[in-house]
C-alpha cells in the first residue's frame, strides 16, 4: 500500500481542497496520471500522481479541504518513485500539523449533521436563490459564510479555474513574508542594449500574424535560461541550511493575474528549448496561469524564476526570492534611451536586468557572472 | 496657534476638575482624601490649596453618607462633583445612586433633577487584590437614570467632566487605574466632547473589536499584532456605556460582520453580554460569524502580578479570538 498525499505546490500553501477526482477505485495509475483537480489559493491544479499501481481507496470527498501531506488515497502495488518535486514538497509539509484523515467506513456513516450556515451567508442565499447543497463552508465550526458564496454582483462563480483573490493574496504574503524575514538578498543590476536582439526579432515578425510574433520575453527568456545552466550555483534550492542544485534548468516565469495576485509555474528544461519553444511555453502557461490547469509539478519545479513588467511596467525591479529558489531575476521595461555607443552618444533600447540573489547560497561575484552572461548571449547574432 | 497638547490622563482629569469649579459657583468636589492628600491616585493634589477647602472637601469614611450628601446637594441646586476612592466602595452607597440619585427624578414626577457626577476609579493591574481591582461598571450600566461613561483618552478625561455637569441627571464616570499614568494628545483646537457617543478609535474591514475604558489600548494593541498578520480590525470605544450607541456598533458590524467584544468585567451578566444581545436583535442576519467575548477570568481579581494578569484580557487573547473568527483553522 502506498499513499497518495496532498503535495505542496509551493512553500506558500498549507491546505488544499480536493474539487474532483480523476480515478476511481481498481483503477490503474501511471506515473504522470492527472489523478485529482486540487483548488489551491494559486486556482485549480491538476495533481500528478507519481506512483505506478492501482487504486485501492479514495479516503477523502471532493469538497473536502486537508492539509498539505494528508493522504488523499492508497494505492496498491505502487512502485514508490520519488521525485526531487514531492522530496521538496515532503521538506515543506514538514512544519504543518499531521492532521489524520481517518477513513469513514461507508456503512457507518452518520446522519449528516443540520448545515451551519452564518445569519449572514442563508440571508444571501435566500436573495440569490443559491441551493446550499454544492457548497462547503469555511466559516467558523465548518459554517458556511459570506466568503463561500458568489458575491451578489458577479455571475454564478467558477469554481474551477477561478482563485481565491483574498487567499492568494494570503499566500503571496506568506511567502514573500518568509522570504524577507529569512533570505538574506543581494542585488545586482545591469542594464542591457537591446537594440541588436529587437531588431532581429521584428525582422523575424515582419511576415508573422500577430498571434505568431516572437515576443522579447521569448528571447530573454532564451538568453536567460541557458546562462542560468552556465551558473548552476543560482540554479536551485536552499533546504535545511545548504544548497541544492537543481536537476535542470525549470524557469518559473511570473503571471500576473487578472483580478490581482501572480503565479510562476515552471517552463522545464528551458535551457535546451528554441526561442520559438519557448514563446509557445509562455504562451500555454500564460493562459492556463489565468484560466486555470496548472500542473502540479509547473508548481514545484521551478529552480529559479524570472519576472519581467513587460512593456507597461517600471524601468527596473528589485525582485522578492521565491523560497526555497535562491535567485530571481527582473526585467525591466524596455525603454529608448541615449546611449554611447563607440564614443557617439546614439538612441539605443535598452532594458535593466537585475538581480535578486540570496547570499546563504552564492555571492555578488557569480551572480555578477550570470548578468555579464545573460548579456553576452542576448547579443549573439545568430539567435534567434 | 500652539498644536496638540501632551498630558497624563490624570493630569486631564484634574484641569477637568479645576476648570468645572472655577467656571461655576455651584460645582465642587468631595471624597475620601481629595483634600489634604491630594486624592489617591493624586488626581486633585494642590487643588485644595488653590481653590479653598470649601470647595475640595474631605469627608468621613463613610461612602453612603457623603454619596447621600451629595445627592442632597444636587437637589437643592449645587453641581456636586463626588469622587469614590474606588468602584469597589461604591457599593457601600449603592443604595444612595439606585434608590436615591436615579429614582427621584423619576418618583417626584420630574419636580427635582439630581444633578450628580460620581467619579470613581474602576479596574485592576496594580496589585491591588480584590478589594480594589474589579470592574464594576457593567453593574451601574444596568440601572436606569444614570449615564454611565468610561473615557479612555485623554481628550475625554479632559473634557467629559463639563457636559456630565451639564446633564440634569446622574452620571457616572468610570476611570480605569491603568491609565492614569498614560499620556496622551489633545488634539489641536479641542475644546470639548460629546457624552453621547462611541467612537471608531481604528477604522477596520475584516472584525469589529468592542471595547471602553482600560482595555482600548490592549485592544488596539491587539489590532495591531492583527494589522501585521493581513487582518484589519475596527476598533470601538464606546466611551458611554449607558446609554449604549448601539447605532454605532450595528454599523460597523453591518461592515465588518464579525464582533468580538472586550471587557474587563466578569463574563456572566455583564455588560459584554448584553452588548451582544443587543447586536443578535438588531444585526442578527449581518454577522457572518458568531460573537465572541474577551472577559476577566471569572475569579476575585488576584493580588500576585502573575496571576492578575492572567486573570484579565491580553492583546494575545483578543488577537487570537478575532483571528478565530477571521480565518477559522
Amino acid at each position: 500500500m502506498t499513499a497518495f498525499r496532498m503535495p505542496s505546490l509551493g512553500a506558500d500553501m498549507e491546505d488544499g481542497t480536493l474539487v474532483e477526482w480523476k480515478i476511481r477505485p481498481g483503477e490503474k495509475v501511471h506515473r504522470g496520471d492527472i489523478v485529482a483537480v486540487v483548488e489551491t489559493a494559486k486556482g485549480a491544479i491538476e495533481i500528478e500522481i507519481f506512483h505506478d499501481g492501482v487504486v485501492a481507496e479514495l479516503l477523502v470527498a471532493p469538497g473536502t479541504k486537508v492539509p498539505v501531506g494528508a493522504v488523499l488515497a492508497r494505492l496498491d502495488g505502487a512502485a514508490t518513485t520519488t521525485p526531487a518535486a514531492m522530496r521538496e514538497a515532503v521538506v515543506v509539509a514538514a512544519p504543518v500539523r499531521p492532521t489524520p484523515v481517518l477513513p469513514q467506513p461507508p456503512a457507518a456513516r452518520e446522519a449528516p449533521a443540520r448545515r451551519r450556515v452564518t445569519p449572514a451567508a442563508r440571508q444571501r442565499t435566500a436573495a440569490l436563490g443559491i441551493d446550499l447543497g454544492g457548497l462547503r463552508g469555511t466559516g467558523v465550526d465548518g459554517a458556511i459564510c459570506l466568503a463561500d458564496l458568489p458575491s451578489p454582483a458577479a455571475a454564478p462563480a467558477t469554481r474551477r479555474g477561478g482563485f481565491d483573490p483574498a487567499a492568494m493574496r494570503r499566500a503571496i504574503a506568506a511567502a514573500m513574508g518568509r522570504s524577507k524575514r529569512e533570505i538574506p538578498h543581494y542585488y545586482l543590476s545591469q542594464t542591457v542594449d537591446m537594440t541588436g536582439p529587437l531588431a532581429r526579432i521584428e525582422a523575424l515578425n515582419r511576415d508573422r500574424a500577430p498571434p505568431d510574433r516572437l515576443l522579447p520575453a521569448a528571447l530573454i527568456l532564451h538568453a536567460v535560461a541557458r546562462a542560468v545552466a552556465e551558473t548552476p550555483e543560482l540554479n536551485g534550492f536552499w533546504e535545511d541550511g545548504a544548497f541544492r542544485q537543481g536537476d535542470g534548468v525549470h524557469v518559473g516565469w511570473a503571471v500576473a493575474l487578472r483580478g490581482g495576485g501572480l503565479v510562476a509555474p515552471a517552463i522545464r528544461d528551458a535551457d535546451r528549448l528554441s526561442p520559438e519553444a519557448l514563446m509557445a511555453a509562455l504562451r500555454d502557461i500564460v493562459a492556463r496561469a489565468r484560466g486555470g490547469g496548472l500542473r502540479s509539478s509547473e508548481l514545484t519545479d521551478a529552480t529559479i524564476t524570472v519576472t519581467s513588467v513587460g512593456d507597461r511596467g517600471a524601468e527596473s525591479v528589485l525582485p522578492i526570492i521565491y523560497p526555497p529558489q535562491v535567485a530571481i531575476l527582473g526585467i525591466g521595461r524596455i525603454v529608448e534611451r541615449p546611449w554611447v555607443v563607440e564614443g557617439n552618444v546614439v538612441p539605443r533600447r535598452v532594458a535593466a536586468l537585475t538581480l535578486a540573489g540570496d547570499h546563504r547560497a552564492s555571492d555578488g561575484h557569480r551572480g555578477g557572472l550570470l548578468l555579464a552572461r545573460i548579456e553576452s548571449k542576448l547579443q549573439e547574432a545568430e539567435v534567434p | 496657534m500652539s498644536g496638540a497638547i501632551r498630558m497624563t490622563y490624570r493630569e486631564a482629569c484634574r484641569q477637568a476638575i479645576r476648570e468645572a469649579v472655577l467656571a461655576d459657583p455651584r460645582v465642587f468636589l468631595m471624597g475620601e482624601d481629595v483634600g489634604r492628600y491630594g486624592g489617591c491616585y493624586a488626581v486633585t493634589k494642590g487643588l485644595s490649596a488653590e481653590l479653598g477647602e470649601d470647595r475640595i472637601l474631605d469627608t468621613p469614611l463613610s461612602e453612603s453618607a457623603f454619596v447621600g450628601a451629595g445627592i442632597g446637594a444636587a437637589m437643592a441646586g449645587m453641581r456636586p462633583i463626588v469622587e469614590v476612592m474606588t468602584c469597589n466602595f461604591s457599593l457601600l452607597a449603592l443604595d444612595q445612586i439606585l434608590n436615591n440619585a436615579a429614582t427621584i427624578p423619576h418618583m417626584s414626577g420630574g419636580q427635582f433633577a439630581v444633578p450628580i457626577v460620581l467619579r470613581m476609579a474602576t479596574g485592576a493591574g496594580r496589585q491591588l487584590a480584590a478589594q480594589h481591582s474589579h470592574s464594576l461598571e457593567g453593574w451601574f450600566a444596568h440601572i436606569p437614570g444614570l449615564r454611565i461613561l468610561a473615557p479612555a483618552t485623554v481628550a475625554d478625561a479632559r473634557f467629559m467632566l463639563a457636559p456630565a455637569l451639564a446633564d440634569p441627571n446622574p452620571v457616572l464616570i468610570f476611570e480605569h487605574v491603568m491609565l492614569y499614568n498614560m499620556e496622551g494628545e489633545i488634539p489641536a483646537g479641542l475644546a470639548g466632547v460629546d457624552i453621547a457617543h462611541a467612537a471608531v478609535r481604528r477604522p477596520g474591514r475584516d472584525v469589529t473589536l468592542v471595547t471602553y475604558g482600560g482595555s482600548l489600548f490592549k485592544t488596539l494593541a491587539a489590532a495591531e499584532a492583527l494589522a501585521a498578520e493581513g487582518i484589519e480590525a475596527e476598533v470601538i470605544d464606546l466611551r458611554v456605556l449607558r446609554p449604549l450607541d448601539t447605532a454605532a456598533i450595528m454599523a460597523s458590524v453591518a461592515r465588518t460582520r464579525r464582533v468580538v467584544i472586550v471587557d474587563e468585567g466578569w463574563r456572566s451578566g455583564s455588560l459584554s453580554a448584553e452588548i451582544a444581545m443587543r447586536i443578535v436583535e438588531e444585526a442578527f442576519f449581518e454577522l457572518d460569524a458568531p460573537i465572541r467575548r474577551v472577559c476577566s477570568r471569572e475569579v476575585p481579581i488576584p493580588y500576585a502580578a502573575h496571576l492578575e494578569q492572567a486573570a484579565l484580557p491580553q492583546p494575545e487573547a483578543i488577537a487570537a479570538a478575532a483571528r478565530g473568527l477571521v480565518r477559522p483553522a
